[in-house]
C-alpha cells in the first residue's frame, strides 16, 4: 500500500467543493493524479499558465477584474484576478506558489457589503459574508472611470438574483447526468416499502391539491377510521392545517412515528374532538400498547407561551391515554445565534487558551446534544416501548423533521444507505415543506431576516455525529455530507428551492432545474464509506453524552488550513477502498495460487485437507 | 442479581434502604454455604475477607447490586460474587494477572467512606475509628467499585475495610510490593522481551549508536554506579567529554538520538550547584562546548523547567481532570455533561499535553530543519526531558512507531534512563506530595494523541497504550518499580538470595504473556498500519529538508546559525544566558515561540505525507483530544453499542486476517519455502468477527455489555442543562408565524 500524498494545497482548499460538479462532466481524474500538487492544480485549473475557467454549461462570465487583493487571514493577502460569473466568484492569483485559489457558488454569500470609504490610496475594500462559516475580504483600486462599474457592484447583482428579480442560476444550469435524481423518491413506493397501506393506515387524497395545507404533500397516511371530513376538521385545529398523519410505522411492531404541529389550544384551552378521535385512532392502530407518547420539541415554557398566540399543546385531560413529553429544543433564533457565535470562534482564528470554554459557550453543541437526544426518546419509545409516537413543534417544520428524521435514521437502516437517505430528506424535510427558501434565503440579499436559521446544517450535523458514533452503520461518508450541505447554498441544484412541495410544483422546479440527486447518483462511488456493513435490523442507539459529541472540525474549520486533516477524509476513504481492492486482488491471486498449487501437488498428496476459504464481502 | 428498592420516595440522592436483613440472605443462602476464595496467583497471600457485601452495579440510581465476598491479599482487594459466574462467553481480552472484580492495591487511588449519607476520604487518621457502611474505591485506571459494608458482621466489616485501607494507604516499604513475593514462572514465550531492546547491556548502545549513526562515546565507567547512582549504568556521550568524575554525576549531557544529518540530541540534568561560581561556568562550557563538537559546532540549549509546568503543575492538574471521569452514578454523569467543555478546560491537562508537544516539535524543528544539535536540561534530568526527548524521537524516526521500536524506546529513555517510576507513581503512598506526577503517563498521552491524529504511521493501537497506562499500577513487573538503574540493580541483588529458588523473578512488562495470551495480545496492534512497502523503488525522501522553501511567511525572524568560526560567540552568550536561567528560546522573539514552530508545521503539511518520515501533530485547540478509550471506557452511559472505533478495527482486522489465512495456507503449502512470517503475528479471524450474537461496545476490549440490556441511555435532567439566557428563546417560535384562529 502506498501513502497517500497530502492532496490539499491552498487553492483546492480554498475553493470550494462544488468544483467537483464541472469535473464530472469531463474526463475523471484518477487518484495517482491527485498524489502531486502541481496536478492538483492542473486538475482545477486545466492549464495554469492559461487564464481560463472552466464554465458549467449556461455559465456566463459577467465581469471580471485584475488586480485584486483578496485579504485571506491564514496566508495574508493575496493579489490576482477576480472573476464573478452568474454562478460564482473566481478568485486567482499565479504569482505565487503554490497557486492560489478561491472558487465559490455565488448561492453561498449571504452579504457583500463596501468596508469603509475609499482610502487615500484610492483603494475600495468589500467584505464577503457566506453562509459557509466564513468571510471573505477583497480590496481593489478605485476604477479610474468612475461610471463603470466595479466587479462587486455585479456580484452585489448576481448574488442576490431574488432580489434582484432574476431567476436563480439553477433554473439555467442544463447539465445532464445519467441519473435523473428527482426520479429518487416517490412516496407511493416508499410507504409501500414499509408495508403501507394496511388494515389500519390508508392513503388520503384529501390534500391532493394542497387545499388541506399547503406546506404538506399531496399523498398523506391516516389511521382507516378517520374519513377525509374529519381531516378538515382536524386541520382547522392544528397550526397551519398541519395534521398528524404518518411518518414511518414499525415493520414488527407496528408502532408508528407520527408527524403534526402544535394545537390551537390558545389560552381558552380550545378541544376539538376530531383531533382526539384522531390520535385515538392512531394509538389502536398499534396493538402493542395503549399508550400514546406526544413529543412536543420545545420547552415547556415556550409551549405555554405559545397559548398566549392561540397554540399550545394537548392536554392530558382532552387526550386519554396520551402522555405530553417536551424535549427542550430551542427554537430557530436561538439556533441562528448559537452559530453565529460558533463561527466567531472558529473563524478565522481559534483562540487556543479559552477554546474549549469558547466552544461551550456557543451552546452548539449542547443544542446538538438536546436535538439527538429528544430523537433517542423517540426512537427508544417506539422500538423497546413499541409504542406509537407523535412529534410536533409549532409548526412541525423545523424541530419536528429534525427529530422525525433522526428517529428515523436510528429506528430504520434503509434511511442510513446513500439513496435511502435522499428519500428521507425529499419526504421529511422536502415534501413535508421545511422552509429551506426562507431558512436558507436563496438569492436574497435580505441577510438580516429573522427566518433564516440553520436548521437543517444542525440535522446534518447530528446524522454526522452519528456516523461518528457508528462508523460501519452508514453507507454514505463525510464527504457526502459536506457535498449536501455545499449545495444547499450552492443554487446549482433544484432540490433545495422553495418552501413546500406545493410551490416546487407551481415553480416546475423538477422539470426546469437538475436535482443533487442527478449528481450525487452518477458519481457513487465518491461517497461511499468503504466500512459500511449492512445490518437490515440493527437499530442505533447514539450516546448523546456531551462527551461523545464533537465540533465537526472538517466542516466547520475547514477553512482553516492548519485544522485540514492531513489527508482529506473522503480521500481516505478512498485509500481505504483502494487497499481493500488490492487485499481483494491478493486474496484472488493467493487462491488462484493455491488453486495452482493444489492441482499440481494434488498428484502426490491427495486428501490433503482443503480449506475453503471465505472470499472477502464486498459492501459497495 | 438482587434488587433492591430504595424505597417510596425519590430523591435525587438515592439513599440505601434495605428490607432484608442480613440474616435473612444468608439464610437464603446457606444450604450451598461453600467457602469461596479466589484464585490465587502464585505467591499471592489472603489477609482478610468478609461476607457478604454488597457490590454496587454502576450503571444506575437504582443501587442495585451483587452480594459477594470481598478479600484482601498481597495483591489485591477482590469480590467474588454468590452468583453463579454467568461467564457466557470467555472473554477475548481478559489480563491474566487480574480480573473486573479485581483491583491491585498498587491502582487503588483513593477510598472513601459514607459515614450516616456523608462520604469521606479515607486517610490512616479516619481508619482507626469506626467503618463506614459504604467504601467507595477510586482506581487509578478509572474505575470505581461501590461497596455497602452493612451486611456482614461487624467485625469482619470492620477488618475488611481497615485492612483495604491499611494495605491501600498505609505508606509502605518497597518490599511489601507484591513483586517481591510474585513466584510467577517465567513464560516460555518470551520471544517480546527478547525483542525489545533493554539497555541494559553495552551491546544496546553501541547497536543503538550504529542505527542512528552517531558519533559518540560509550560510557562503562559507571558499570558499578562509581560515578553516581543517578545516573544510568551505560550512557552515551558527546566524543569531547574528558574527565567524567569532575562531573559528580550531575550535568553530563547524555545522548538520546541522532539525526541522519549527523546532528543529535542530547539531555542533561543540572551542573552541580555546589560548584564554586567558576566551577559552574566552567562546566556550562564543556558542556555546551561538547554537545556543540558533535556536529558542526551548533547547539540550542532549552531548560525545560522554565518553558514546562512542572511535576506538581502536572500533578495538579491531573488530578482535576480524573475526577471528570470518576463517576459514580448517572446524575453525577449528567451533571457533569453540562460544563464538559469549561471544566476540561479549567483542568489544564489538555494544555499541558499541547505544551508538551510543542515543546517536542520544537527540537523536532532544531534537528531537522536546522540540523543543530540540541541539548534539553531539567533539575533532574529525568521526567519533562525523557518525556521531550521521546516524543521527538517519536516524531522523527519511523522504528520508534513500532512495537518493538517503541518499546525499546520507553527503555532506552525511561527505565535505563533512570526515571524515577518508584516515587512519581507513588507506589508506596507516601505521603510527601511533592515527589508524585503521571509524567510517564502523560508521555502516553502526548503519544496517543499522535496515535490518534496519524492512525496510520503506527504499528502499536490505542488498546496498548491504554494497558500499558495500566500496567504502571500492576505490582508484578520491575519495569515501574524503581527510581533508577543502580536503585534497580541493589534492590534485586538484595533480594535475590532470599528468594527460595535462585534469582528474583520479576518480569518485565513487556513480557506481555504474563498479563494477556497472545489472542489477547493482537488487539496491541493497529489494523491500519502501514508497514513499509518492501519493493521500494521510490527514493526514501522524507529526509530532504527542501521544505523551507515552501515557506510562505516571510521568515526573517531567525536565520539558521553560521556554520563555522561562529562557535564562540555562541557559547559565550549561551553561557550568559544559561547562568541566569532563561533561555527559554534560544532564537525567535521568546513571547511568541509558537510562531516558528506553526510555521514549521505548516510547511510540513503542504509536503506530501509519509508516514515512515517525519511525523508532526496539530496542536490546535479543536485537535488536541481526550483519550476516549482510557478515560471513558468504564462509564457505561457513554457506551456506543456497535459502534465507536472498535467498528472499523474490527472491520480492518477482519480484512487483514482474512489475507494473513491465506499466507498461512501457502506457507503451509509451501514448506521447502522456509521464509520467515513477518514478525506481526496473525489477525485472529474468528476472534472480532461481528457474530450473530452481535455487537461490541465501543468500550470494547475494556468493558463488556453482553449482560447489559439493549437500551439507550437518555440524559436525566434535560431541562437543565441549557443554559440559554437570551432573550431569543423566549422570542416568538417562528418570526414569521402568524397566527390564524380558524
Amino acid at each position: 500500500m502506498e501513502e497517500s500524498g497530502s492532496v490539499d494545497s491552498v487553492e483546492s482548499l480554498c475553493s470550494s467543493t462544488t468544483t467537483r460538479s464541472d469535473r464530472s462532466s469531463g474526463p475523471r481524474v484518477s487518484d495517482t493524479e491527485l498524489r502531486s500538487k502541481a496536478k492538483a492544480v492542473e486538475k482545477v485549473y486545466k492549464d495554469p499558465s492559461k487564464d481560463e475557467l472552466p464554465l458549467l454549461p449556461e455559465e456566463l462570465v459577467q465581469d471580471s477584474a485584475k488586480d485584486v487583493t483578496y485579504i485571506c487571514p491564514f496566508i495574508g493577502p493575496v493579489r490576482g484576478s477576480l472573476t464573478v460569473t452568474n454562478y460564482r466568484l473566481f478568485f486567482r492569483c499565479t504569482d505565487r506558489e503554490p497557486v492560489f485559489g478561491l472558487d465559490l457558488p455565488l448561492g453561498g454569500l449571504s452579504r457583500v457589503e463596501k468596508i469603509g470609504a475609499a482610502s487615500s490610496r484610492g483603494d475600495v475594500s468589500y467584505g464577503v459574508v457566506c453562509k459557509d462559516m466564513r468571510n471573505l475580504r477583497f480590496v481593489h483600486k478605485e476604477p479610474e472611470d468612475s461610471l463603470k462599474k466595479s466587479v462587486f457592484e455585479v456580484l452585489m447583482k448576481f448574488a442576490f438574483p431574488v432580489s434582484n428579480n432574476m431567476s436563480l442560476f439553477a433554473f439555467e444550469y442544463k447539465q445532464v447526468f445519467p441519473e435523473n435524481g428527482w426520479k429518487v423518491y416517490d412516496p407511493l413506493a416508499e410507504y409501500k416499502r414499509q408495508g403501507l397501506p394496511n388494515e389500519s393506515w390508508r392513503i388520503s387524497k384529501v390534500n391532493d391539491h394542497y387545499e388541506l395545507c399547503d406546506s404538506y404533500p399531496a399523498t398523506l397516511f391516516v389511521p382507516v377510521t378517520i374519513t377525509d371530513e374529519e381531516l378538515r376538521r382536524v386541520s382547522s385545529f392544528r397550526a397551519k392545517g398541519r395534521i398528524p398523519v404518518l411518518s414511518w410505522i414499525h415493520p414488527e411492531s407496528q408502532a408508528a412515528v407520527v408527524r403534526a404541529s402544535q394545537t390551537m389550544v390558545g389560552q381558552n384551552g380550545r378541544r376539538c374532538k376530531e383531533d382526539e378521535k384522531l390520535l385515538q385512532a392512531i394509538m389502536d392502530a398499534n396493538a402493542q400498547s395503549h399508550k400514546l407518547f406526544i413529543f412536543d420539541a420545545r420547552p415547556s415554557v415556550n409551549a405555554a407561551a405559545n397559548k398566549m398566540k392561540g397554540g399550545g399543546f394537548e392536554s392530558e385531560d382532552a387526550y386519554q391515554n396520551a402522555e405530553l413529553v417536551f424535549l427542550d429544543i430551542h427554537n430557530i433564533h436561538v439556533m441562528r445565534e448559537s452559530l453565529r457565535k460558533l463561527k466567531d470562534v472558529v473563524y478565522p482564528n481559534i483562540e487556543e487558551s479559552h477554546w474549549l470554554s469558547n466552544l461551550e459557550s456557543t451552546h452548539w453543541l449542547e443544542h446538538i446534544k438536546l436535538i439527538l437526544a429528544g430523537a433517542l426518546r423517540i426512537a427508544d419509545k417506539v422500538e423497546s416501548g413499541k409504542t406509537s409516537v407523535v412529534v410536533h413543534c409549532s409548526d412541525g417544520w423545523d424541530r419536528t423533521p429534525q427529530l422525525t428524521s433522526l428517529a428515523l435514521i436510528m429506528l430504520d437502516s434503509h434511511y442510513r444507505t446513500i439513496r435511502g437517505f435522499q428519500i428521507l430528506l425529499e419526504k421529511e424535510w422536502l415534501s413535508f415543506g421545511h422552509r429551506f427558501q426562507q431558512r436558507v434565503g436563496h438569492g436574497d440579499k435580505n441577510h438580516t431576516d429573522a427566518d433564516r436559521s440553520p436548521i437543517f446544517l444542525q440535522f446534518i450535523d447530528c446524522v454526522w455525529q452519528m456516523t461518528r458514533q457508528f462508523p460501519a452503520a452508514f453507507e454514505f461518508n463525510e464527504y457526502f455530507l459536506i457535498t449536501i450541505l455545499d449545495h444547499l447554498y450552492s443554487c446549482l441544484f433544484g432540490t433545495f428551492l422553495c418552501n413546500s412541495e406545493q410551490q416546487r410544483l407551481k415553480e416546475e422546479v423538477p422539470k426546469r432545474t437538475v436535482s443533487l440527486w442527478s449528481f450525487v447518483n452518477s458519481q457513487l462511488e465518491e461517497f461511499v464509506n468503504p466500512l459500511y456493513v449492512h445490518y437490515p435490523s440493527h437499530v442505533l442507539f447514539p450516546t448523546v453524552g456531551i462527551r461523545h459529541l464533537q465540533l465537526w472540525v472538517s466542516y466547520y474549520i475547514r477553512w482553516n488550513p492548519r485544522m485540514r486533516p492531513q489527508e482529506p477524509v473522503h480521500q481516505r476513504y478512498k485509500e481505504l477502498l483502494a487497499k481493500r481492492a488490492e487485499l481483494q486482488k491478493r486474496v484472488e491471486e493467493l487462491q488462484r495460487e493455491a488453486a495452482n498449487r493444489m492441482a499440481s501437488s494434488s498428484s502426490e498428496r491427495a486428501g490433503s485437507p482443503t480449506r475453503s476459504i471465505t472470499p472477502v464481502q464486498t459492501f459497495v | 442479581m438482587l434488587s433492591l428498592g430504595s424505597g417510596g420516595a425519590k430523591s435525587t440522592k438515592p439513599s440505601f434502604v434495605s428490607y432484608v436483613t442480613p440474616e435473612e440472605i444468608k439464610s437464603e443462602k446457606d444450604p450451598p454455604k461453600q467457602e469461596k476464595h479466589p484464585d490465587l496467583l502464585p505467591g499471592e497471600v489472603e489477609f482478610c475477607s468478609a461476607n457478604p457485601i454488597l457490590k454496587y452495579t454502576q450503571d444506575d440510581l437504582s443501587q442495585r447490586g451483587v452480594f459477594g465476598t470481598l478479600f484482601c491479599t498481597n495483591f489485591r482487594v477482590t469480590f467474588i460474587s454468590d452468583e453463579k459466574p454467568q461467564e457466557k462467553t470467555d472473554k477475548t481480552f481478559k489480563n491474566k494477572l487480574y480480573g473486573e472484580n479485581d483491583i491491585p492495591l498498587m491502582c487503588v487511588d483513593h477510598i472513601y467512606g459514607v459515614y450516616d449519607e456523608k462520604r469521606k476520604l479515607i486517610t490512616g487518621g479516619l481508619v482507626k475509628n469506626k467503618y463506614p457502611s459504604k467504601m467507595i474505591i477510586h482506581c487509578k485506571d478509572l474505575r470505581v467499585f461501590q461497596f455497602s459494608l452493612t451486611f456482614s458482621k461487624e467485625e469482619d466489616a470492620k477488618k475488611i475495610f481497615q485492612g483495604i485501607a491499611h494495605h491501600c494507604l498505609e505508606e509502605k516499604s518497597l518490599k511489601c510490593v507484591f513483586a517481591f513475593s510474585y513466584m510467577g514462572t517465567p513464560s516460555p514465550e518470551m520471544q517480546w522481551k527478547q525483542e525489545t531492546v533493554m539497555f541494559d547491556s553495552p551491546e544496546d548502545w553501541t547497536q543503538e549508536m550504529k542505527r542512528t549513526k552517531a558519533n559518540c562515546r560509550l560510557v562503562t565507567e559507571n558499570e558499578n554506579f562509581e560515578l553516581s547512582q543517578r545516573l544510568p549504568k551505560y550512557f552515551v556521550i558527546p566524543l569531547t567529554i574528558g574527565d567524567l568524575f569532575s562531573y559528580q554525576g550531575k550535568g553530563l549531557p547524555i545522548w538520546c538520538w541522532s539525526h541522519y544529518s549527523g546532528c543529535a540530541l542530547f539531555k542533561a540534568s543540572f551542573p552541580p550547584v555546589t560548584q564554586e561560581d567558576g566551577d559552574f561556568q566552567k562546566h556550562l562550557d564543556t558542556m555546551i562546548n561538547a554537545v556543540a563538537h558533535n556536529h558542526l559546532y551548533s547547539v540550542k540549549t532549552e531548560d525545560l523547567s522554565e518553558s514546562l509546568p512542572n511535576i506538581q503543575d502536572i500533578q495538579q492538574s491531573y488530578n482535576k481532570f480524573k475526577q471528570f471521569f470518576l463517576i459514580e452514578n448517572s446524575t453525577d454523569f449528567w451533571l457533569s455533561d453540562v460544563k464538559w467543555f469549561s471544566s476540561l478546560e479549567s483542568s489544564g491537562w489538555l494544555d499541558i499535553i499541547r505544551q508538551c508537544l510543542q515543546k517536542a516539535v520544537e527540537v523536532v524543528e532544531c534537528l531537522e530543519k536546522d540540523n543543530t544539535n540540541v541539548l534539553i536540561t531539567e533539575e533532574e534530568g529525568t521526567d519533562l526531558c525523557c518525556v521531550i526527548s521521546s516524543l521527538a524521537q517519536i516524531m522523527l524516526d519511523p522504528y520508534y512507531r513500532t512495537l518493538m521500536g517503541f518499546q525499546s524506546l520507553v527503555q532506552k529513555e525511561w527505565v535505563a534512563g533512570c526515571h524515577a517510576f518508584l516515587d512519581r507513581c507513588n507506589h508506596l503512598h507516601q505521603k510527601d506530595k511533592e515527589y508524585h506526577s503521571p509524567v510517564f503517563l502523560l508521555f502516553l498521552e502526548c503519544v496517543w494523541q499522535l496515535v490518534h491524529q496519524h492512525s496510520p504511521a503506527f504499528q502499536f493501537s490505542e488498546t496498548y497504550l491504554t494497558v500499558l497506562s495500566d500496567s504502571v499500577h500492576v505490582p508484578v513487573f520491575s519495569t515501574f518499580l524503581f527510581n533508577s538503574s543502580h536503585h534497580r540493580e541493589s534492590v534485586m541483588k538484595a533480594e535475590s538470595p532470599l528468594a527460595q529458588s535462585g534469582p528474583l523473578s520479576c518480569p518485565t512488562v513487556w513480557d506481555w504473556s504474563v498479563q494477556f495470551d497472545s489472542k489477547a495480545q493482537n488487539f496491541f496492534f493497529n489494523p491500519l498500519y502501514l508497514e513499509k512497502v518492501k519493493h521500494d523503488r521510490a527514493v526514501r525522501k522524507p529526509h530532504k529538508p527542501k521544505h523551507q522553501r515552501n515557506l510562505s511567511l516571510p521568515s526573517t525572524a531567525f536565520k539558521t546559525p553560521p556554520k563555522k568560526g561562529f562557535f564562540k560567540d555562541e557559547t559565550d552568550s549561551l553561557k550568559k544566558m544559561l547562568r541566569v536561567k532563561r533561555l527559554s528560546r534560544w532564537r525567535g522573539s521568546p513571547d511568541a515561540p509558537a510562531a516558528t514552530t506553526r510555521e514549521f508545521f505548516e510547511s510540513w503539511q503542504h509536503r506530501p505525507l509519509d508516514y515512515h518520515g517525519l511525523l508532526l501533530p496539530c496542536l490546535d485547540g479543536p485537535a488536541v483530544h481526550i483519550w476516549m478509550q482510557r478515560y471513558l471506557r468504564w462509564i457505561p452511559e457513554v457506551y456506543i453499542l456497535g459502534g465507536g472505533s472498535v467498528a472499523v478495527m474490527t472491520k480492518l482486522m477482519e480484512l487483514l486476517s482474512q489475507v494473513q489465512d491465506l499466507k498461512r495456507v501457502l506457507e503451509q503449502r509451501d514448506s521447502s519455502q522456509a521464509a520467515k512470517l513477518d514478525h506481526r503475528p496473525y489477525f485472529q479471524h474468528r476472534l472480532l468477527s461481528f457474530d450473530s450474537s452481535g455487537r461490541l461496545s465501543s468500550s470494547f476490549p475494556f468493558a463488556y455489555t453482553c449482560y447489559r440490556s439493549f437500551k439507550p441511555i437518555i440524559p436525566t435532567g434535560l431541562m437543565q442543562s441549557l443554559m440559554v439566557t437570551d432573550s431569543l428563546a423566549s422570542q416568538e417560535d417562528e418570526a414569521s408565524s402568524v397566527v390564524s384562529f380558524v
